[in-house]
């Protein structure tokens, strides 16, 4: 019994990770329409900023205590990174057709892996003290971290938020009419370029904000954003690309499927995930929620 | 379309078969001039042609851009180590023959499922059934060899005619298999010539630029895409049968999703816009990423900036950009 309550809190974990690298996916494809193919090398980017920006702290006699507001951080500064990339890079493409966009991407992220391998050399890099900094708790005579529950609420509050900023202020308005119409959106008056970094900063906030929450329980390693680009693909493919809700139950399915492939099928355990993808692109082309 | 025709005269083909002759004998007259590693090198890129020569059949005539051919190129490579190590085959004809159905198989199973959808969602289907095969490569090492992969050692050619042990005997291999692959190379050539310039080829051109029109024309899309997917793969597939005894060793990275990324790249390179594009572009990535991992550890980086400038700067690619400037010059460009 505790067994499997360990393996729900493991999913959602998991879950919770997987939300946010998926949900900035969406979010960026629904706004701009450009499947972002370096997304998950900048959750990487995150995942090494937050371990390296902790690492130093510590380094420097910082009580861990005060580490763990460096998490964030992380987040920002993959923010700051879209915001520069989005009007030098991706800009020129917006007329031009989807091949290219999915080309200039993928060639972005060529570009940041390497990137992170000369800033931050090849060596994993973890942020530990974070993770001992919470007690473990006791289920059932099974121990399980603290620091993973932090991990599911955080998912659970990001998720909340975004449905707020989208569907209850005004600029989730202007982003919404946006994503439906880009040339009314811009006769109303709207700065849809502004838009436009906005939604790929909140996007590149959230797969930051993955890979930072992320590290303090597993090292950043090389290579780690290229697999979880696959992954978040899954996800949006089963919940429907550019949406919300989607990628919260995309996220979902992915993560109990994964965990029960872990303990029942380890070989097939990624195959039956890309296989899940496939069944929903036939039956259901837009994913469960999708409208595109 | 009434234009095109009539410029397929007599002159510009004939034209065209000496220019095509011409490239050949060049080729064929090269490999003493450049020695052992160009050679080899150039073998790589030959190979890397005719995958992209697949690969722009589907992207180039037919439109959909996948995100999967590692897929077959992996599966041609994985079937030559298979019949070597659980059939005990040792002739490179015989992996032609037998590896060409299996990765046609592959191409039509996977072609069928992945024709339902156009646009992005082409991309991302053909990637994650390329991403089953590969984690299933990956996974299932007590068949595969997990990320160790499986050795391929040198194969007879030419029906046992030729075989390679002994004293000097990787030097001959090169020697040899380079001009095998030169003529496996020139037939994939002109049968994809023939291809498509025939009303087959002209019905994917049509589909490509007007889904909408060419179904009134009467023709089933769906179909016509999945034949173009399944010839594609098999190409594809078919550049793995030769790379793999070239390689020696086989691995599942070639079967990752990034390795598709480079088959794309290849094609955009050359040009996905014209014939030629593809053919040029597998030659010149391959110089292009032997002399980057040579040059710098971050060779990457630099694949990755060349392919932004290239998509900003030359989006017709290397052949495109060159017929331009030959138009622009008064000369003729290179035939499309």
């Amino acid at each position: 019994m505790s067994i499997l309550i360990i393996q729900i809190l493991n999913s959602l974990f998991y879950a919770s990770v997987l939300f946010l690298i998926a949900a900035g996916l969406s979010l960026i494809f629904g706004v701009m329409r450009i499947v972002n193919m370096a997304h998950g090398t900048f959750y990487a980017v995150g995942a090494f900023t937050a371990a390296w920006l902790v690492a130093r702290a510590v380094a420097l006699g910082v009580p861990t205590i005060w580490t763990f507001l460096l998490i964030p951080l992380g987040a920002v500064v993959v923010a700051l990174i879209g915001v520069v990339i989005e009007p030098l890079l991706l800009r020129p493409f917006y007329r031009r057709a989807e091949e290219y966009q999915l080309l200039v991407t993928f060639g972005l992220l060529l570009i940041l892996e390497d990137v992170i391998r000369l800033v931050w050399g090849g060596l994993p890099l973890s942020a530990d003290p974070v993770m001992d900094l919470l007690p473990s708790i006791h289920i059932g005579g099974l121990i399980y971290p603290g620091y993973n529950l932090v991990v599911i609420t955080v998912g659970a509050v990001a998720a909340l938020l975004l449905w707020a900023v989208i569907y209850r202020t005004k600029f989730g308005v202007m982003l919404r009419a946006t994503s439906q119409d880009r040339r009314m959106a811009s006769a109303l008056g709207i700065n849809v370029g502004l838009v436009y970094v906005a939604a790929f900063a909140i996007g590149c906030f959230m797969a930051g904000l993955g890979g930072a929450i992320i590290v303090p329980t597993q090292a950043a390693v090389l290579g780690m954003g290229i697999d979880a680009l696959v992954l978040a693909f899954v996800v949006v493919v089963i919940g429907g690309l550019g949406s919300l809700q989607g990628a919260l139950v995309g996220a979902l399915i992915v993560s109990f499927v994964r965990t029960a492939g872990i303990q029942f099928f380890p070989e097939m355990e990624l195959a039956v995930l890309y296989l899940i993808a496939a069944v929903v692109l036939l039956v259901k082309p837009t994913g469960l929620f999708g409208s595109v | 379309m009434k234009a095109d025709v009539s410029r397929i005269s007599y002159r510009p083909k004939l034209w065209l078969a000496a220019s095509a002759a011409g490239a050949l004998i060049v080729l064929a007259l090269l490999p003493p001039l450049i020695g052992l590693y160009q050679t080899q090198l150039l073998t790589y890129g030959l190979i890397a042609a005719i995958a992209a020569l697949g690969f722009n059949l589907l992207l180039g005539y037919t439109g959909p851009l996948s995100f999967g051919h590692s897929a077959f190129f992996g599966i041609g490579a994985y079937s030559v180590a298979f019949l070597l190590r659980d059939a005990g085959i040792h002739s490179m004809e015989l992996y032609i023959l037998i590896g060409l159905p299996i990765s046609a198989l592959a191409s039509a199973l996977f072609g069928y499922i992945c024709v339902r959808h156009t646009r992005i969602f082409f991309g991302i289907l053909t990637l994650a059934l390329s991403q089953v095969v590969y984690s299933l490569a990956l996974k299932l090492f007590w068949i595969t060899g997990g990320t160790d992969g499986l050795r391929v050692p040198r194969p007879t050619l030419l029906a046992g005619t030729l075989s390679f042990t002994g004293a000097g005997a990787f030097q001959r291999f090169i020697d040899a298999y380079y001009y095998y692959v030169l003529v496996v190379f020139a037939i994939c050539v002109v049968v994809m010539w023939v291809i498509v310039h025939s009303p087959f080829g002209k019905a994917l051109q049509a589909i490509r630029d007007n889904e909408t029109r060419a179904a009134f024309l009467g023709l089933r899309i769906r179909r016509f895409r999945w034949m173009s997917f399944l010839i594609s793969g098999t190409f594809t597939g078919l550049a793995g049968i030769l790379w793999a005894p070239l390689n020696g060793l086989t691995t599942p990275d070639v079967l990752y999703w990034t390795f598709s990324g480079e088959i794309v790249f290849t094609a955009l390179l050359g040009g996905f816009r014209n014939f030629t594009g593809p053919i040029v572009g597998g030659i010149v990535f391959t110089y292009l990423k032997t002399y980057a991992v040579a040059t710098t550890e971050y060779w990457q980086l630099l694949l990755g900036v060349v392919l932004v400038l290239l998509v900003m700067l030359l989006p017709t690619g290397i052949v495109g950009a060159i017929s331009v400037a030959g138009k622009k010059l008064g000369l003729r460009g290179n035939p499309p």
